[in-house]
C-alpha cells in the first residue's frame, strides 16, 4: 500500500497543462491565480462580508492594492513590496497565509505563481463565466469543434487519435443517443456502407428515433430530481410521470431549449397555455416534502424554498445558490438576498406545504379529451333543456310561487333519542329524555380533537333526511354550541352506517356556515381537502342546523349509527346536540337555503316589478327545488358524477397553479425559519448578472424563465452545452457541470466552451443541432483506447485527443441486457413500473407499511428510466450502478466499480431471466454448431466476433456446465423457472441450461457494461 | 481534487504498480481466483490491491479507537426515563411548563397546546463505583456503568425524525450529503477484506410507532457509491442479491465469475483499460462475499454462554442478536457498524413503552460491552448509543412525550472514551441542555478524533464547497476522552 499512496494526493493541478515554470510565461488570472485565491484566501478576504477578517478583500484588485494602515496586501509590479507575498512565505506561524489552523496550505509552485503574477502588474479579470461568452473565428470548411480542439492539441504537443472502427462507432451512437445497443443487421449494413454522408445520415436517423428522448431525459431527470415520491418520512407516491413524459417528448419534437425551460418554471403562466404546458410546470412540483406528524409549516416551507432555488442554480445557472441560504456566499458574489428573491419567484404556486401532495391536473390523451368532452356536452344539453322554458313550465312556476307565497310549510321534523353515544377517552355524553345529548368531559380536560358515535332508532315510515341540532347551552361560557374558546365546533365528518354498511347522503346543507368551512365540507371528502368541515364562527351562541339529505330513503325502524369526526383541533368539539329525522319529500334543504331570503323577495312582487335578475332567480331556483325536474336534475348529476369519476380514474399530474395569496418570503438571518426578523423581499434575479427589462410590477416565473434564457444571460447556454458535451465525451469542458463559480475549473477548452454556447443561442436554442454537432465531429469518432504515452500526458482525456469509454449507465446496463434477451419492451412514456426486487427491501418504510408488488406482462420488461423512483428506497440494482436517489439535483453521477455491480448482474432474476432468453435466442437463431452459436451471441452482446482465446475460455465453459446438467438434468428447472418470461418448450432443457451459464458471462462482461 | 479523477488516479497507479509485479504470466486475477474457494486465505491479489487505503493516511494522531459500532435508538428515546434523571419534574407534574423555557422553541405535535409537566414515569438508580444514575429498567447497563459515559447535554438542529436522523448521521438536515460511515471509510478504509467496510444492520421492537429509515441515513451522497452503508438484512439474502441463481451450484458460479474476469483480463491487454482490474476484484470480492456473509450471519457456532450472555437465539433478528453481529463484523475488521433499534417513539404509552425498550436492549448492551472486553475488543472499539433526538418533560396526551431537541442524553464506551463518567447536564425539568451543551458536530468531531483524524482536515470538494462531516463547527469533547 505504501508504495502508491504517498502518490495519492498530489495537488490536482498536475494535470493541468501549462503550469511547469511560473516565471516563462504569461499569467491568466482566470486559469491560473482565482483558483488559488478562492480556495485558499476568499473566505476571509472574500465577498461574505461578515467573514471578513483585516478588512480585506483580495477578489477585488481596488481592495487588494488600496494602502490600509500603511500595509498594501498587493503592490502590483512588486512582489517583495506586497503584503501578500511576505504573508504567505512567512515562517510565523501567527501570520503565515492561510492561517495553519484552516488546514490549507500552499505549495511552492502556487506561491511562485502569486509572485510572478504580482510581478506581471497584478491583473485581474472578471470571472470567466459572468463575462458573455463570445465565438472565436473558425476556419472556414473545418468542423468547428476539431477545429478548436487541434488548435489546443498543437500547442500541447498531441495530436488526434484516428477514427474508432464502424461497429464500435456505431455502438458508440446507439449507446449515447438511443441507450440501446445496435442489431447484428444495423452493425453490418452501417459497415458495409461507406458512402460519404453516411455516419451523418445514421446520428439523424437515430436522432429520429421515439428512443432518443428517452436517452436524452436520462440526465435531464437526475438534475431536475424527478421521482415517483415525496422523499421525506414516509416517503409516499405523488403524481408526476407525466412529466416524465413531458420531457421525453420535448427532445423528441426538439423543443427549443429557451421554450423547454420557459415551460418548466412557467408553463402555467403562458398566455393560453396548454395541458402539455401545465404538466411542464410540474417541474416546480418535484421538491422532496414530507407528511410526519408534527412537521412545522413554516420549516417546510423553507426547505421547499431553499430546494427551488438550489435546482434553479443547478440546472440552469451552475451556481451554487444554496450555500447563501444562511450567509452571502464565500467565494462568489451571491448575496442572501440573492437567494431569497430568486425564492421568492416561487412564492406564488399554490400548495399544502405539509401532507399529502393533491392529486393534480388531469392529463388525459387525445381519445380521453374526446370522451371528457363528449359528457361535457352532454350535461351542457341536459343543463340547458333543465332551463328551457315553456308554457307549461310557466304556468307550474306561477303555482310554485303562488305556494310560497303562502310561506313555507312547516316540515315535520321527528326528534330522535340516541341509544347510546360514545366518545374518546374521558368524554361522558349525558341524554336527555327529549334527545338532546350533553357533553363534559373527566375533570374538565376537554381533548383538541374527538370522535362521536351516535346509535340510533329511526321512527316508523321512510325517512328521506336527518337533521343534527346543534344547540347552544348556558352550562358553556361561550354558550356554544361547540366547545372551543371562541363556541365554535367544526364538524369534520359525519358518516352515517347501517352496520357496516356505509349509507350516502346526497346533500349538506346549514342554517349558517362559517366562511370557508361550508356544510358540504363535512360530507365530501374532496371538498374537505382544503376545508376543515362545518363550522359556524361568526354566528355562535346560537342553535344551527345541518339537514342531511339521504341518497336513499331509509325505510323503518332501523338502528343507524351517526359518527361526528371532529378533528380540526383547538377544541372545536360540539357540545350540546340533538338528532332529528323527517319524511317530507326531498329535496331535504335547510329553509334558508330552500327559501332564500332573495327568493322570498323576488316571489312576494309583483311580476312585472320584478328585475331580470330575479325574474331568472325564480326560474332557476323553481328549477332546482320542483319535484316534476327531479328526473332531469338527477340525470344531470349522475352525468356529472361519472364525469367526475372519470377524469379521476385518467393520469394525474402536479402542476403549478398560480394564487394571488402569495407566500411572504423573508430573508431569514442564519438560514432560520424561526426567525421572523429579516426583511420581506420581491422577487429579484441575481443582482451581478444584467437584469431583466421589466418595470412597475412584481416579477413573476415566466420573467425568470425569460431572464434565463435572454441573450445577455451568461451561463444558462454554457451550462447546458457542457453538461451535453459530458454527455458525448463523459467529461464537460469545465469538469465541475454544477458549479461555474470561483470554486468551479475554468473551462480548459474556454474557446470551445464559448463557441458552442454561442452557437447554441444563434441557433435557436435548437438542442439536436448541437447533438449533431458535437457527434459528427472527430473528437468525438476517435478511438478510446489510450496510448500510454498519452496516458502520462493526458491521463483524464481534458485535451480530447482521444475518445473517453466509461461504465453505463444504470438504466442502460438494464436495456441492453433486456434488450439483446429479446425481452425489452419499447413502449415509450406512461406510468413508471415495478422491476423484480427483493422481498423485504421496503421493510423500514412505514405510514403505510408497503409491500411491493412487482410488475407482470409487458411492463415488467420496461426500459430503465421507467423504473418506479422511490427516493428513501430507490431499486437496488439502480443504486447500485449508482443513479442517483434525486432527492437532490445531481448534473453529474458517480460511477464507481463496487461488489454490489457483480452481484445484480450475476444474480439478480432479471439478469439470469435475461440470460435465459438470450441463451434461447442463440440456440434458435444462433445456427447450428458451438462455434456459430458463440459467435452470434458475441455478435449480439458486443457486436464484434469472439478471438481464439475468448472462444476457447467460453467453449470450456460451455462443455463443462453441458455436462453437468445432464448428469444433473433436475438443476436445470428452478433455473429456468427464474422470471415471468415462461421457459421454452422447444429446447432441451439441459442445453438452454448451459448456453444460460453461457449467456450470463456475456452479460457481466465489463466490456458489455461500457461505453467505449 | 474531484472525487472521481482521485479514484482514476488510485486506479492508474495500481495498474502501474501492476506493471512493476510483472503481469504477463499468471495476471491478477488468475491468482487471485486460484485462491477463490479458500476463505479468509492469505492472498486475493486484486482484492487487496484494489483496498482502498483511505485518503487519511497517514493518520492525524495516534488513535484510540479502530473502529465505530453505532446503535442508534430511532424514534427518539426518552432522555427521563432513561439517563437523565428529574426529581422537579415529578414535583411539577401536572404544572405548566415555565413558559419562560418554552418560549419560541421548537414544538412537534404539541403545536399550539398547553404544555404541562410530566413526571419521569420510573425511578432511578444509582450504579457502579460512579454511581451513574440510571432509570432502575436498565439493571443490566448499570452493572457496567463503570465502563461507560453518559453525556447528558446534547442538543441537535431538527425535531422531526426525518431530518433529525439525516442531521445525526450527516450533520445536515440536506439529503445527500454523506453519513458517518460512509466519511470514516472514505478516510480510513477498512480492515476487511471479503466484507464491505461499513454495514448497517435494523431491528424492529414492541410499543412506540414504527417509524420509517430512509436507506438514506446509510447513503454515500456525493462519495462514491463504495462507502455506502450494505444494509445485512435479517431475513432473504442478507446482502441484496447475494444467493447465487436457483439451480446454480456453488463450483458452477465460480466458472462464471471465473470466465467472466478471465476475459475482462483478456480484453484488458487490448484496452488497457484501469477499471478492468477494479471489475476483476469486485467480482473476487463479491464470490467471496457469497461465502463470508452466510458465514458471518450464522450464530449458530456461537457457543450458548455467549448466546445466554446477549439473550438471543440464532436467526430471531433481535437487537440482542445484531450486538453479537456488530461483534463479529469487529472482529472482521469492518470499520463503522451501524445498528438501527427501531420504535422509541412514544407519542404516547411512554411508562410501557420503555419497558419494552429496556427488555430489548438492556442485556444486549451490557452483553456488547462485556464481550468486547473479554476479547480485549473494547479498548480499540468506540461504542456509541444515541437516538436522533430526546423527548418533551412535557406531556403529550397524558401518557406520552413529543420530540425534542434541545437536551436529551447519549452514552459512550471503549476506545478512547473515559469510562465511568458523567458529562455536562440539562435544566432542572430536563429541557434545555444548559451545562457543557454538545452538539451533534461535537460528536462527530470527537468520534473522528478517537479514530485518529482531524475533523477539519477530513474534507471533500462538492459544488464548488468543501465540506466536511462536521460541517463548518464541531469541538473536540475533551474532557471526556481518556
Amino acid at each position: 500500500m505504501g508504495l502508491f499512496v504517498p502518490l495519492l494526493f498530489v495537488e490536482c493541478s498536475f494535470a493541468e497543462p501549462a503550469k511547469g515554470d511560473a516565471a516563462s510565461r504569461e499569467i491568466r488570472f482566470n486559469r491560473d491565480i482565482r483558483p488559488i485565491l478562492s480556495d485558499n484566501c476568499f473566505h476571509c478576504h472574500g465577498f461574505d462580508q461578515k467573514s471578513r477578517k483585516g478588512d480585506r478583500r483580495l477578489d477585488v484588485r481596488d481592495d487588494a492594492i488600496a494602502e490600509k494602515d500603511g500595509v498594501r496586501a498587493v503592490v502590483p509590479g512588486d512582489f517583495r513590496a506586497s503584503e501578500l507575498h511576505r504573508r504567505i512565505y512567512s515562517q510565523d506561524s501567527e501570520e503565515v497565509m492561510p492561517p495553519p489552523k484552516e488546514g490549507k496550505r500552499l505549495t511552492a509552485e502556487q506561491k511562485a505563481l502569486l509572485d510572478e503574477w504580482i510581478k506581471q502588474g497584478a491583473p485581474y479579470e472578471e470571472h470567466w463565466s459572468y463575462v458573455p461568452p463570445v465565438k472565436v473565428a473558425t476556419p472556414s470548411g473545418a468542423h468547428p469543434v476539431d477545429a478548436l480542439i487541434r488548435r489546443r492539441l498543437s500547442q500541447v504537443g498531441l495530436s488526434p487519435a484516428p477514427e474508432a472502427e464502424r461497429r464500435v462507432l456505431i455502438r458508440r451512437l446507439y449507446s449515447d443517443l438511443l441507450g440501446l445497443p445496435p442489431s447484428p443487421e444495423e452493425v453490418l449494413a452501417f459497415e458495409k456502407d461507406k458512402s460519404p454522408g453516411s455516419y451523418e445520415r445514421l446520428v439523424d436517423r437515430l436522432m429520429a428515433s421515439p428512443h432518443y428522448g428517452e436517452r436524452m431525459a436520462i440526465p435531464w431527470l437526475d438534475v431536475v430530481r424527478f421521482a415517483d415520491t415525496i422523499g421525506y418520512h414516509s416517503d409516499n407516491p405523488r403524481n408526476v410521470w407525466p412529466y416524465r413524459d413531458y420531457v421525453i417528448r420535448s427532445f423528441n419534437e426538439n423543443k427549443r431549449f429557451d421554450q423547454f425551460t420557459r415551460e418548466q418554471l412557467a408553463g402555467d403562466l403562458l398566455p393560453g397555455s396548454t395541458l402539455e404546458q401545465k404538466v411542464a410546470s410540474g417541474f416546480n412540483r418535484l421538491v422532496l416534502s414530507t407528511e410526519e406528524g408534527g412537521a412545522q409549516p413554516k420549516d417546510y416551507e423553507s426547505r421547499m424554498l431553499t430546494d427551488r432555488v438550489r435546482a434553479v442554480g443547478t440546472v440552469w445557472l451552475g451556481q451554487t445558490l444554496g450555500c447563501a441560504q444562511c450567509h452571502d456566499h464565500k467565494f462568489d458574489p451571491i448575496s442572501t438576498r440573492d437567494f431569497y428573491t430568486m425564492g421568492a419567484f416561487f412564492a406564488d404556486i399554490r400548495e399544502g406545504v405539509i401532507g399529502k401532495r393533491e392529486e393534480g391536473l388531469a392529463v388525459p390523451s387525445v381519445e380521453e379529451a374526446a370522451k371528457l368532452k363528449a359528457m361535457d356536452d352532454r350535461i351542457g344539453i341536459l343543463q340547458e333543456e333543465l332551463k328551457a322554458s315553456s308554457p307549461q313550465r310557466a304556468q307550474d312556476q306561477a303555482q310554485w310561487e303562488q305556494s310560497l307565497m303562502n310561506g313555507p310549510t312547516d316540515v315535520a321534523w321527528t326528534p330522535l333519542v340516541p341509544l347510546k353515544v360514545q366518545g374518546g377517552k374521558g368524554s361522558q355524553f349525558e341524554i336527555q329524555d327529549d334527545g338532546v345529548v350533553n357533553v363534559s368531559f373527566a375533570e374538565g380536560k376537554v381533548p383538541a380533537s374527538d370522535t362521536y358515535t351516535i346509535t340510533v332508532k329511526m321512527p316508523a315510515g321512510e325517512m328521506n333526511g336527518l337533521r343534527l341540532e346543534a344547540l347552544a347551552s348556558e352550562r358553556i361560557p361561550t354558550k356554544g354550541p361547540g366547545l372551543s374558546d371562541s363556541g365554535n365546533f367544526i364538524l369534520t365528518q359525519v358518516t352515517l352506517k347501517e352496520g357496516a354498511e356505509v349509507l350516502k347522503i346526497a346533500e349538506a346543507s346549514a342554517s349558517f356556515e362559517q366562511k370557508g368551512q361550508p356544510a358540504r365540507a363535512a360530507i365530501d371528502d374532496k371538498a374537505r381537502g382544503v376545508q376543515k368541515g362545518w363550522g359556524v364562527l361568526g354566528k355562535s351562541g346560537v342553535d344551527q342546523f345541518l339537514y342531511l339529505e339521504l341518497a336513499t330513503p331509509l325505510a323503518g325502524e332501523k338502528t343507524i349509527t351517526l359518527v361526528l369526526k371532529q378533528t380540526a383541533g383547538e377544541r372545536q368539539l360540539l357540545g350540546k346536540f340533538r338528532i332529528a329525522a323527517t319524511q317530507a319529500p326531498t329535496p331535504i334543504r335547510s329553509p334558508n337555503v330552500q327559501f332564500p331570503a332573495d327568493v322570498l323577495t323576488a316571489v312576494k312582487l309583483a311580476r312585472e316589478k320584478r328585475s331580470a335578475a330575479q325574474q331568472a332567480l325564480l326560474a332557476k331556483h323553481f328549477r332546482s327545488v320542483a319535484a316534476q325536474f327531479a328526473p332531469l336534475r338527477n340525470e344531470i348529476a349522475a352525468t356529472q358524477k361519472a364525469r367526475e369519476d372519470y377524469e379521476k380514474s385518467l393520469p394525474h399530474c402536479l402542476v403549478s397553479v398560480h394564487t394571488d395569496q402569495m407566500r411572504t418570503v423573508r430573508i431569514l438571518p442564519r438560514g432560520d425559519w424561526q426567525n421572523e426578523s429579516g426583511e420581506v423581499v420581491q422577487p429579484a434575479v441575481l443582482h451581478f448578472l444584467p437584469q431583466p427589462a421589466v418595470e412597475g410590477r412584481r416579477l413573476n416565473r415566466l420573467d425568470l424563465a425569460d431572464w434565463l434564457v435572454a441573450r445577455s444571460n451568461p451561463l444558462t447556454a454554457r451550462v447546458f452545452v457542457n453538461r451535453l458535451w459530458k454527455h458525448f465525451f463523459g467529461m464537460g469542458l469545465s469538469k465541475v457541470l454544477d458549479d461555474f463559480g470561483a470554486q468551479g475549473e475554468p473551462p480548459l477548452h474556454s474557446d470551445l466552451l464559448d463557441w458552442l454556447a454561442v452557437e447554441f443561442m444563434d441557433s435557436g436554442w435548437d438542442v439536436k443541432h448541437m447533438v449533431r454537432l458535437m457527434t459528427t465531429s472527430h473528437a468525438y469518432r476517435q478511438v478510446s483506447a489510450v496510448p500510454k504515452d498519452q496516458l502520462a500526458k493526458d491521463p483524464y482525456n481534458r485535451e480530447l485527443a482521444r475518445q473517453s469509454r466509461w461504465r453505463a449507465d444504470a438504466e442502460l446496463v438494464r436495456d441492453n441486457a433486456l434488450s439483446v434477451a429479446g425481452l425489452l419492451s419499447l413502449k415509450v412514456g406512461g406510468p413508471s413500473v415495478k422491476p423484480y426486487q427483493p422481498e423485504g427491501y421496503w421493510e423500514n418504510l412505514n405510514f403505510p407499511a408497503r409491500v411491493y408488488v412487482n410488475d407482470q406482462g409487458e411492463s415488467q420488461y420496461r426500459r430503465g428510466l421507467y423504473t418506479w423512483w422511490q427516493r428513501s428506497y430507490l431499486h437496488p440494482s439502480m443504486l447500485a450502478f449508482d443513479a442517483p436517489t434525486r432527492e437532490e439535483c445531481s448534473a453529474e453521477r458517480s460511477r464507481s466499480n463496487i461488489p454490489q455491480q457483480a452481484l445484480v448482474l450475476l444474480n439478480d432474476p432479471t439478469y439470469v431471466e435475461a440470460a435465459r432468453s438470450l441463451a434461447a435466442r442463440v440456440l434458435r437463431q444462433g445456427g447450428r454448431t458451438d462455434e456459430d452459436r458463440l459467435n452470434w451471441a458475441f455478435q449480439v452482446v458486443l457486436q464484434r466476433t469472439p478471438n481464439p482465446q475468448e472462444s476457447a475460455e467460453l467453449r470450456a465453459l460451455l462443455l463443462k456446465h453441458r455436462g453437468e446438467f445432464q448428469a444433473k438434468p433436475e438443476a436445470t428447472q428452478p433455473l429456468l423457472a427464474v422470471g415471468l418470461a415462461p421457459a421454452p418448450t422447444d429446447i432441451t432443457s439441459t442445453e438452454l441450461a448451459a448456453w444460460t451459464s453461457l449467456a450470463r458471462v456475456l452479460l457481466n462482461l465489463h466490456e458489455t457494461v461500457t461505453r467505449s | 481534487m474531484n472525487l472521481h479523477e482521485e479514484f482514476f488516479q488510485f486506479r492508474q497507479q495500481q495498474s502501474t504498480r501492476r506493471a512493476f509485479l510483472g503481469r504477463t504470466s499468471a495476471g491478477v486475477g488468475a491468482m487471485a481466483l486460484a485462491q477463490l474457494m479458500q476463505p479468509q486465505a492469505s492472498a486475493f491479489a486484486a482484492s487487496k490491491q484494489e483496498k482502498w487505503p483511505g485518503v487519511i493516511n497517514p493518520l492525524h494522531y495516534p488513535r484510540k479507537a479502530k473502529r465505530v459500532i453505532y446503535l442508534t435508538m430511532a424514534g427518539g428515546p426518552s432522555h427521563l426515563e432513561t439517563l437523565d434523571y428529574k426529581p422537579k419534574l415529578a414535583a411539577m407534574h401536572g404544572e405548566p411548563m415555565p413558559e419562560s423555557m418554552t418560549k419560541g422553541k421548537q414544538i412537534a405535535q404539541l403545536q399550539g397546546q398547553a404544555l404541562k409537566c410530566f413526571g419521569p414515569q420510573h425511578a432511578f438508580k444509582r450504579f457502579g463505583k460512579s454511581g451513574a444514575e440510571i432509570c432502575e429498567l436498565f439493571p443490566q447497563l448499570g452493572s457496567v456503568a463503570d465502563e461507560i459515559c453518559i453525556v447528558r447535554s446534547l442538543h441537535t438542529e431538527a425535531i422531526n425524525h426525518d431530518p433529525a436522523h439525516m442531521f445525526m448521521n450527516t450533520g445536515s438536515q440536506i439529503a445527500g450529503r454523506p453519513s458517518m460511515g460512509s466519511w470514516v471509510t472514505y478516510g480510513l478504509g477498512s480492515d476487511s477484506t471479503d466484507l464491505p467496510g461499513f454495514v448497517v444492520l435494523t431491528s424492529k421492537g414492541k410499543g412506540g410507532q414504527n417509524q420509517p429509515i430512509a436507506a438514506r441515513q446509510w447513503a454515500a451522497g456525493y462519495l462514491p457509491s463504495r462507502f455506502q452503508g450494505v444494509h445485512l438484512r435479517g431475513k432473504g439474502d442478507p446482502v441484496l442479491y447475494l444467493t447465487t441463481p436457483p439451480g446454480v451450484s456453488a463450483s458452477q458460479q465460480e466458472d462464471v465469475v471465473r470466465a467472466v474476469n478471465n476475459l475482462n483480463k483478456h480484453h484488458d491487454t487490448h484496452v488497457e483499460d484501469p477499471e478492468i482490474s477494479a471489475r476483476i476484484a469486485q467480482y473476487e470480492m463479491a464470490f467471496l462475499m457469497q461465502a463470508s456473509v452466510p458465514e458471518l450471519m450464522d450464530l449458530s457456532k456461537e457457543p450458548q454462554s455467549v448466546l445466554d450472555l446477549y439473550g438471543c437465539a440464532p436467526g430471531d433478528g433481535s437487537f440482542a442478536s445484531n450486538c453479537l453481529l456488530a461483534r463479529r463484523l469487529a472482529e472482521r475488521g469492518v470499520r463503522f457498524i451501524q445498528l438501527y433499534h427501531k420504535d422509541w417513539d412514544h407519542h404516547g404509552g411512554v411508562k410501557e413503552g420503555i419497558e419494552f425498550k429496556a427488555a430489548e436492549i438492556d442485556r444486549a448492551c451490557m452483553a456488547l460491552i462485556t464481550d468486547l472486553k473479554q476479547r480485549g475488543m473494547l479498548e480499540e472499539t468506540l461504542i456509541v448509543w444515541a437516538g436522533e433526538f430526546g423527548r418533551t418533560p412535557m406531556s403529550q396526551g397524558g401518557s406520552g412525550r413529543d420530540h425534542h431537541n434541545h437536551g436529551f442524553s447519549v452514552w459512550l464506551a471503549g476506545g478512547g472514551i473515559k469510562p465511568g463518567i458523567s458529562y455536562g447536564a440539562t435544566d432542572e425539568l430536563g429541557y434545555q441542555a444548559v451545562e457543557n451543551p454538545v452538539d451533534v458536530h461535537d460528536l462527530h468531531a470527537t468520534m473522528l478524533h478517537l479514530l485518529g483524524v482531524n475533523h477539519l482536515k477530513l474534507v471533500t470538494r462538492f459544488q464548488g464547497r468543501d465540506f466536511r462531516l462536521t460541517d463548518v463547527h464541531g469541538k473536540v469533547i475533551r474532557p471526556i476522552l481518556v
